[in-house]
Formats: structure tokens, sequence, C-alpha cells
């Protein structure tokens, strides 16, 4: 996560030399006149979790789906560690799938549902055995190996799902929303130790969700998927530091969105003329136009400090007056009203009580941020 | 509120009681008679108006003659031990019959099954007799089955089906197909396809994770489904007189000759109590896999 540590951090997608463990090359899938796939390709590497998000029907589960060799592609290819998968059917593939639902065999007890596919290998029964007590052990369900799949709580159901789709050491695991069935709480714990496990057993994950903080949670790096394309492929931060699309930046996470008219200003910096009779805003932006162009500012919440007087180190300084508050607890919310009409919500720390807090409803308030606080976006 | 709960629960109980367990109650008495030329067929008859001792005398008149009888004579013991292996016999081949039209109705597209279901139950539009008429029709050896066949050149003779047990046989999977078909179904509709698609993805072939998946998941429902063409299938008396031989051996039948070509009531009733007593065994047994069911689904 922290950049300037780049050398010591996990990306082999930055490595020339690395092959990548499953790459898409042209990949299309239609179901009739509906096109699920719009020509992807991507590669996904070795010891990755890669996250799968977009909203339902982005085409996300169609993308995993083809990977375990349950849907064909209509054209393109997908190679998993060098072999080309056109043909190969699921049974033949080094690919195990954790679905949604789990798919647990409810006539077989959790032992025997973890030993399912190591028995379909016709491995000894000692190493099945050997095999099975690890991998309980690993999710921590001893005590209920002989229970069937409706004597065990959601939770369990889920680990046992986990583990049964671990047993057979699969290079690459598919995770089809593996925590949608579970209340928050269960959720974010699981989200860590599913986390550790991937840590411990090495194996590649993709996980398929809908929810944003999930996939930054646990992956490496994050698809964000609209319509059967691929929007941005990115590690967490930088889909939520420098997303590359306001379809992107609207969708992880909460954002501002200031539209305005942009002109680069020479040294590398971007002018947003954005409302009349105000200074325009200033930000540093990479894939900022190089002429004058409708674009789109958009800046997260905790990113925008607001306060009573006006601050005189930040470059954009803007005043408004605060609408509403939302108390989160940890965080408040402020929106604030700008002059033209234009909501703009910051985000601040509560470290002091609530009681003792300056601001309040209807209050004059200047926002401000610095020249890299935002991001112009011209898609 | 008490009075309310009672009246509605006795409902039933005084449904069966009326309708079941009374006329049982008769026919038993009946069977534990002796046979007279009279008006009812039968000796001792109740008559209250003798009083005390005449209901003592009406007590003694009765034994288990007719029981006995049922033992000494072959004919009888035979005909259970055919009708249990026609029953058996019937009730596999409507299942090999019938699983395979549950599956494939459980795996069509949504739009197509309650067509499917609607073709499976038509036949019940028509009278039952009617259809097992025409099974005469097709079976019989100037029938269109064997009309059919000659007519392709697949056979020279006719072959001879119609009055023998495998036109029992026919019959009998043709009338309960529906029975076997529903329940299996039911039971295969529920299951999660992506139980199939977990065993495929863990190593399995197609064919394996049917038998290792579907197959006991379908269980439930093809017992139920057993149960209901067998224990009709054992005393069916329609099918083996219409379209069995003079060789096809059925309970039923025999039951039939007893009432109505010999008039013996005591031994018919005889008969019949042995027949209930051998239907109580499956009867129970399915209730019991009923209540499995019902627990599983818990």
């Amino acid at each position: 996560m922290n950049q300037s540590a780049e050398k010591t951090v996990f990306a082999p997608w930055h490595d020339p030399d690395e092959t990548p463990l499953i790459a898409f090359s042209n990949v299309t899938k239609r179901f009739g006149d509906f096109t699920a796939i719009d020509s992807i390709s991507l590669d996904i590497y070795r010891r990755e979790f890669f996250a799968l998000l977009g909203p339902s029907g982005c085409g996300k589960t169609t993308l995993m789906r083809m990977l375990g060799g349950f849907e064909t592609p209509t054209s393109g290819t997908i190679t998993i560690d060098g072999q080309d998968m056109a043909g190969v059917p699921p049974n033949k593939r080094a690919v195990n799938m954790m679905f949604q639902s789990y798919a647990l065999f409810p006539h077989l007890s959790v032992w025997d549902n973890i030993a399912f596919g190591l028995r379909r290998d016709r491995l000894p029964k000692e190493q099945v055995a050997a095999r099975v007590e690890e991998m309980i052990k690993l999710v921590r369900l001893d005590k209920f190996a002989r229970r069937k799949p409706h004597q065990i709580s959601g939770g369990q159901r889920q680990r046992v799902a986990l583990a049964r789709s671990l047993a057979k050491a699969p290079k690459l695991l598919l995770l089809d929303e593996p925590l949608g069935a579970l209340d928050k709480k269960l959720r974010q714990d699981t989200q860590f130790e599913l986390m550790d496990i991937q840590e411990k057993t090495g194996t590649t994950f993709v996980i398929v969700t809908h929810d944003q903080e999930e996939a930054m949670t646990v992956a490496s790096r994050i698809a964000v998927m609209d319509d059967g394309r691929l929007i941005q492929v990115d590690t967490p931060d930088r889909i939520y530091e420098t997303p590359n699309s306001v379809y992107v930046a609207d969708f992880i996470g909460d954002v501002n969105l200031i539209e305005g008219n942009a002109s680069p200003r020479g040294d590398g910096k971007t002018l947003l003329h954005w409302a009349e009779g105000q200074p325009p805003l200033v930000a540093e932006c990479p894939h900022a136009p190089e002429t004058q162009a409708r674009c789109t500012f958009a800046i997260r919440p905790e990113k925008v400090s607001i306060s009573k007087d006006r601050p005189s180190d930040r470059t954009n300084v803007i005043q408004g007056r605060i609408e509403d508050i939302a108390y989160l607890g940890s965080l408040s919310v402020y929106s604030v009203l700008l002059a033209n009409g234009t909501r703009v919500k910051a985000q601040t720390a509560n470290n002091r009580r609530l009681s003792r807090r300056e601001l309040t409803w209807e209050d004059d308030v200047w926002l401000s941020w610095t020249e890299t606080a935002g991001i112009v976006l011209d898609k | 509120m008490n009075l309310r709960r009672f009246s509605l629960i006795s409902v039933p109980y005084l449904w069966l009681f009326l309708l079941f367990l009374v006329p049982f109650g008769i026919v038993f008495k009946i069977s534990l008679s002796d046979y007279a030329i009279s008006i009812p067929p039968y000796t001792p008859t109740l008559d209250l108006a003798t009083g005390w001792a005449g209901f003592k005398t009406f007590l003694s008149e009765l034994d288990f003659e007719n029981y006995v009888f049922l033992t000494d004579d072959d004919l009888y013991w035979k005909a259970y031990l055919s009708s249990l292996k026609i029953a058996s016999i019937a009730t596999a081949l409507t299942l090999l019959v019938s699983f395979p039209i549950a599956y494939g109705m459980a795996n069509a597209p949504d739009e197509w099954r309650p067509t499917l279901m609607m073709l499976v139950i038509l036949p019940f539009w028509t009278s039952f007799l009617i259809r097992v008429y025409s099974w005469m029709g097709i079976l019989s050896q100037e029938g269109f089955l064997n009309q059919f066949l000659m007519g392709i050149g697949l056979i020279s003779e006719p072959l001879i089906i119609l009055n023998t047990n495998w036109a029992v046989y026919i019959g009998i999977v043709y009338t309960y197909c529906p029975f076997m078909i529903l329940p299996i179904y039911a039971t295969l509709e529920k299951l999660d396809t992506s139980l199939n698609e977990a065993a495929v993805d863990l190593g399995c072939s197609r064919t394996s994770a049917f038998w290792l998946i579907t197959m006991p998941l379908a269980r439930p429902g093809i017992i139920a489904g057993c149960f209901l063409v067998f224990i009709p299938a054992l005393g069916e008396f329609v099918i083996p007189s219409l379209l069995g031989g003079s060789r096809t051996l059925m309970i039923g039948k025999v039951l039939y000759e007893e009432f109505f070509a010999n008039r013996d009531w005591p031994v018919a009733s005889a008969v019949a109590v042995v027949l209930l007593l051998i239907l109580i065994v499956p009867i129970v047994m399915y209730q019991r896999n009923q209540q499995k069911m019902m627990e599983a689904e818990q």
C-alpha cells in the first residue's frame, strides 16, 4: 500500500520478467444478443489476491466462470499457466471455485465435503485423511467435522466451502461473493482470515464482489468493471486516489465531483474554471488534457479541510455554508453549499468531543485543499 | 376456545372413524363369520333384540376359520406372493421410465416446465377404464403395436403381449407413471444447480456427479414415488383383469372373484384383511420417509 516502499512491495505486474498465471486476451462472451464480456485483455499473476469489482450484471461473474470452465468464451483465448484453456472442462483444470451459495453437499458431513475432491483423485486413504485434517485445522472447524452442513452456522459453512475448495491445492482459487451471506461484523473478521489463508497457502485468489470495501481490504489489485469492460485495473490505493474516470471515482468510496473547463498552466498543473467570478482550482494531474476541455474535478471528502477562518497556506480555498452534518461517531461529514449551488462534502476525524465542536449548521466556512489532493478527470 | 379446537380436530378423526374404522370393523367381523346361503350371505348376524345373551352367542359363533383356510389353499398365498412380485417389478420399471422424464423436466428451461407438468397430468382427465381398454387395442394380436411392427418388417409373427404379465407391467407403468414422476421432479427441481457444478469443479465427471450428488439427493423423492406406485399396484384389480391373462395371479383379482363369483363374503373379507395387514408395512415405511423429509427440510 505504501508507494514509497515500492522495492519490498509485492507487485509482479510491474516486473517485465514475470509471466502471468492467467492471461485473458481479447476475450468476448455473448449470450444471444447480449454481450456480457466485451473484448477483455487482462493478466493476473501468481500469489495475487485479485478482485473483480463492479455492479451486478457488469460481467464479473461471467469472467470468473470462464476461468472455472463453466462458460466458454465466444472469442479470444484464456491461458492458465501458459496452457490454452479452450475445451478444457472444469474437472480437468487446476482451478477450484468457492460458490456464492457455498454449494456444500447436504448429504455429506463437513469431513466428507472437504474430502470429496481428494477422493476423486483416487488418493490413498491416509493421504486424504491427513489433508482433510490439515484443512479442517486451517479453517478451525475441528469440532464440527462430523456435522452435516445444515447443522452449522453460516460463517462455519463459509469456512467449509473455503476448506473444500482449497483441499486440492489448486493453482487458482475462484471466490464468488464469498462473504455475501455473512453479516457485517463476521464479514470483516472473515476478510482478514481470508487474507491470512491466502498468504499461508500461497494460492492465487480471484474474488468477485460488488462490495468495494471488501475489495479494497483483501485485494492486491482490483479490476473495476462496468458493462462487460474493464474500466481500471490497479492497486486499491491507486484506484482510490488516482481513478482514471468519473465512473471509478464515483464507484469507489465517497467523492466530490466538480465540473469545469480545464486548461493546462504549463508547469504540469491544471487550472479548472468551475464557476463565474471564482478563482480557478489548481490541481496536479497526470492524465489532464493538453488543451482546453470540459472536465470533472474529483476530490475525496477526507482531503477537504473545513475551517471557520480562511486558511492562508492552501492553494485552493472556497467559501460556503454548512448545510448538513452527518455524525458517524469516529467521523463527521459536513455538506457545504457553495455560492453557485454546488455541494461539497468535507470529512473530519472527531478527535474532540462533539460538545466541543466549533462548527454548526448555517455557519459560513472555508473549504481548502492542496494542489495534489484532487484529480482532474476527462472521462 | 377449547371446544372450537376440539371440534376442528374432531372432523378428520370423525371422517376416519366413519369411513375407515367402521367399514373395517364390519369387514373384519364378516371375515370371522361363516358362509351361508342367505341374505346377507354369512352367519351370524347381530340381532340387538335378543339382548345380552344373544350378543354372547353371537360372539361365540365368530372364529378364525377363514384365516386358517387361507393358509390351507395355496391359491391365496401364491396370489399374495405373485402380487408382491408383480407390484415390485412394476414399481422398478416405473422408476426406470419415470426418472429420466422427471430429470428432463427439472432441467428443462423454466418456461417449459408448466407445459411439461401439464402433459404428465393430462391423462388423468380421461377415464382410467377407457385408458386401460385402449391399451387392449394397442397390445392385442391385431392391435396397433403388432400392425406397426409387422408393417415396418421388424417381426413376421404378431407378438403375444395382451393377457400376459407383460401387459400388466405396461398397464401399471403407464397408469402410475405420474405418481413416480411428480415426487422425483419435486426433489430434483429444488436442487441447487451449483451443487453439480461444485462436484464437477472438484474433479467429478458429469456422470459421477450425477451418481454421487444428484441421485443421493433425489432419494427421498424416489422412495416416495416408489411407495405411491407400489401400494396401489399391490391391490390392483382393473389392470390385471383387463390386460392380464388367466395365469396372471393377483390378489385383487382373487378378492373380486371370491366376493362376486363365489359369493363367499367371509373368505373374501379375510383376504382383504390380510391384504391390508401386508399394506400397512409399506404405508408405515412411507410415512417414516415423509417425516424424515420434513425434518431434513427444517
